[in-house]
């Protein structure tokens, strides 16, 4: 002990010495399995190594070992705060191999629950940073709508959270009008009146200001190195979108505005989540002005299977069902890179196939992972305090980040 | 008529740039589904990257991808997938290896690669030169093995559990009540160049494996009973001819 003390810089009689800690990973404020190693002066972070990880659960090699299908599923399970918009992106990048059309109706339909999604997750990560900071009456508010989005889900799909509900060329089942007409008018009413409500308690708070305002900025040639994407690198001040500049499904008929932050720091990131769900609000309410009748999927009965109705009725039908839920289809050879604008950021899927029934290769391109490494250099030089405050900013969510 | 995925405008000129600013490192060119895919020489892959990102603008590395090819040779490719914010643009980027030869590290071109070429290494035991920091990622402290590699099975080796009786995690090889079902759905008339399960009893060295098409150079004669198929009468017995009197019936 004394040897270590004569060896340690000092001043005057004070003993300085770096400690490292450890957070996580079981820790309320690790957003889920996260172990962070930090090396402190005093109160100051010096070195930061997140350890990941924990929850990996090996989904790229399972998915190796399903058929296109089978593996839909597991993209619910990366993500489980924004579920819909993980497949959009599997989905997607099956039609592009396949050369798949969608009817019109299912592209409506995914935009409108990918925007819902997209409201999903940001209410739960704002009351998380909310949280993380420290106020109660905000979070409980916003998870009153999240309650009600789930509500949603069920009622399109029969799952609360794992809706596996879009599938290779649209949709598995069409939504009942009711449900049509109950969104709409929760987003005409229940919708705003808790959000704005929640919101107005918080983005002029000088307590909540104090904790995110000039915290971990980012400029914009640190966030392009660093692989950001979504409400990072637009809160770093890059007006960057994917469902802006490279529209998916309906999007390109969609008007809506992208928010960039102006400092890159944690206030500018939560401001632009804020704003995003306003944004996704009004793509909502375009796609039912919009949506048209029609069907809900691909009518190719080499690739979608029927409904079970028509399989009652039809030998044809049934040998395709039969064939489709055991063997599945095949998806010529090739590979795609498909990424789309998720809640956190660009979320892509790197399908390799060999033209079998079974995905050769299927690398997720997870969110979390630039975000979550490019923590290092956002905390060096913060207090300990900060580092909740940061990582809310962040988004991360452990399904999607270990995999 | 088409597919509704990231609609991706490629911009003119996108792959002659590329040529000239690449030069003898491109080993090919390679554009399908609208995408375009070059492959690099390994040893020059931080100076193509460089190029790309500076003279070509794919600012961005978005991703790393790695890909195992047994029967390849070299048997790994790492794909990396760069987007140009200001072009509106993706390409991706390959390059192949094998176990003992390391890939040049992109971690001074962009720093987000020390995570990605990270999980490539854990997963794949593909080595980087140059990456200071290539410590496994997403695998259990102290795992041994590459899980994606082709030849790792499904369910791994081990298998963990509480002990209650040592009060500590213990580590045990995986022992499973039911093996994984997988089906076999390549079918014979689709090109399977294997014998099917069970054939390998009946199939005698040199004849060709059942699947493949039968020999049509030769046509087909019936000149003597066994070209026919029929073969020599089996049952000499029923050709014999028997008269069976009726048994007399008695009133």
């Amino acid at each position: 002990m004394s040897m270590q003390q004569d060896l340690a810089p000092t001043t005057g009689d004070e003993v300085i010495q770096n400690y490292t800690i450890n957070f996580g990973p079981q820790h309320p404020a690790a957003h889920g399995v996260l172990r962070l190693v930090m090396e402190l002066d005093g109160e100051i972070v010096e070195r930061l190594d997140p350890h990941i990880g924990l929850l990996h659960r090996g989904t790229e090699k399972l998915i190796e070992h399903k058929t296109y299908l089978q593996a839909l599923p597991y993209f619910d399970r990366l993500d489980y705060a924004s579920p819909l918009c993980m497949e959009h992106s599997y989905v997607l990048a099956i039609e592009k191999l396949l050369n798949l059309e969608v009817p019109l109706r299912a592209q409506y339909l995914r935009v409108f629950f990918a925007e819902l999604t997209r409201i999903k997750n940001h209410t739960l990560n704002i009351a998380h940073h909310i949280i993380d900071v420290g106020a109660m009456t905000p979070p409980l508010w916003l998870y009153e709508i999240r309650e009600d989005i789930m509500n949603f889900y069920e009622r399109a799909s029969g799952a609360r959270m794992h809706a596996a509900w879009f599938r290779p060329g649209g949709v598995h089942q069409d939504v009942p009008l009711k449900l049509l007409t109950d969104i709409g008018e929760w987003l005409d009413h229940r919708m705003p009146k808790l959000f704005e409500d929640a919101m107005a308690l918080v983005v002029d708070n000088r307590i909540f200001k104090q904790r995110n305002v000039d915290i971990a900025i980012v400029s914009k040639e640190d966030a392009i190195k660093w692989g950001f994407s979504g409400p990072m690198i637009r809160g770093a001040g890059i007006p960057w979108d994917i469902r802006k500049s490279q529209p998916y499904d309906v999007y390109a008929k969609m008007e809506f505005d992208i928010p960039v932050g102006t400092r890159g720091d944690c206030y500018d990131r939560f401001m632009v989540r804020v704003e995003e769900v306003r944004q996704s609000v009004r793509i909502m309410k375009q796609c039912l002005q919009q949506m048209p009748e029609g069907p809900v999927c691909s009518d190719d009965r080499k690739i979608v299977p029927p409904k079970r109705a028509e399989m009652k009725q039809s030998m044809e039908a049934l040998i395709h069902h039969f064939k489709l839920y055991t063997e599945g289809f095949k998806v010529p050879a090739g590979s795609v890179y498909v990424a789309t604008e998720s809640p956190k950021g660009e979320f892509g899927v790197y399908l390799v196939s060999d033209g079998t029934n079974k995905p050769y290769r299927c690398k997720i391109r997870p969110t979390a992972f630039s975000h979550l490494q490019a923590m290092d250099f956002m905390s060096r030089g913060h207090m300990l305090a900060d580092t909740t405050a940061i990582l809310g900013a962040l988004d991360i969510v452990f399904g999607e980040c270990d995999r | 008529m088409t597919h509704s995925a990231p609609h991706i405008e490629k911009p003119r000129g996108t792959v002659a740039a590329i040529k000239k600013a690449l030069g003898r490192d491109l080993l090919s060119v390679e554009e399908e589904f609208g995408e375009v895919a070059i492959y690099v020489r390994r040893d020059a892959l931080v100076g193509c990257m460089v190029q790309l990102r500076d003279t070509c603008d794919y600012q961005q590395l978005m991703e790393m991808a790695g890909v195992d090819w047994p029967d390849r040779d070299p048997r790994f490719e790492v794909v990396y997938c760069l987007l140009s914010l200001t072009k509106n643009h993706r390409i991706r980027v390959h390059v192949s290896t094998n176990e003992d030869t390391p890939v040049p590290s992109v971690t001074e071109i962009w720093p987000v690669a020390g995570w990605l070429e990270r999980e490539v290494f854990d997963m794949y035991g593909v080595l980087f030169s140059g990456n200071e920091d290539l410590r496994r990622i997403l695998t259990d402290y102290g795992f041994t093995g590459h899980p994606q590699r082709k030849d790792f099975p499904l369910t791994g080796y081990v298998e963990l559990r509480y002990s209650e009786e040592e009060k500590r995690v213990k580590y045990e090889p995986v022992q499973l009540a039911q093996d994984f079902r997988s089906f076999d759905f390549l079918s014979p008339w689709e090109g399977a160049d294997y014998p099917l399960p069970g054939d390998e009893k009946v199939i005698k060295s040199g004849e060709p494996p059942r699947g493949t098409p039968p020999q049509v150079n030769k046509p087909k004669t019936t000149e003597n009973t066994a070209q026919t198929g029929a073969g020599a009468a089996a049952n000499v017995e029923a050709k014999k001819r028997t008269v069976r009197k009726p048994k007399a019936v008695k009133p």
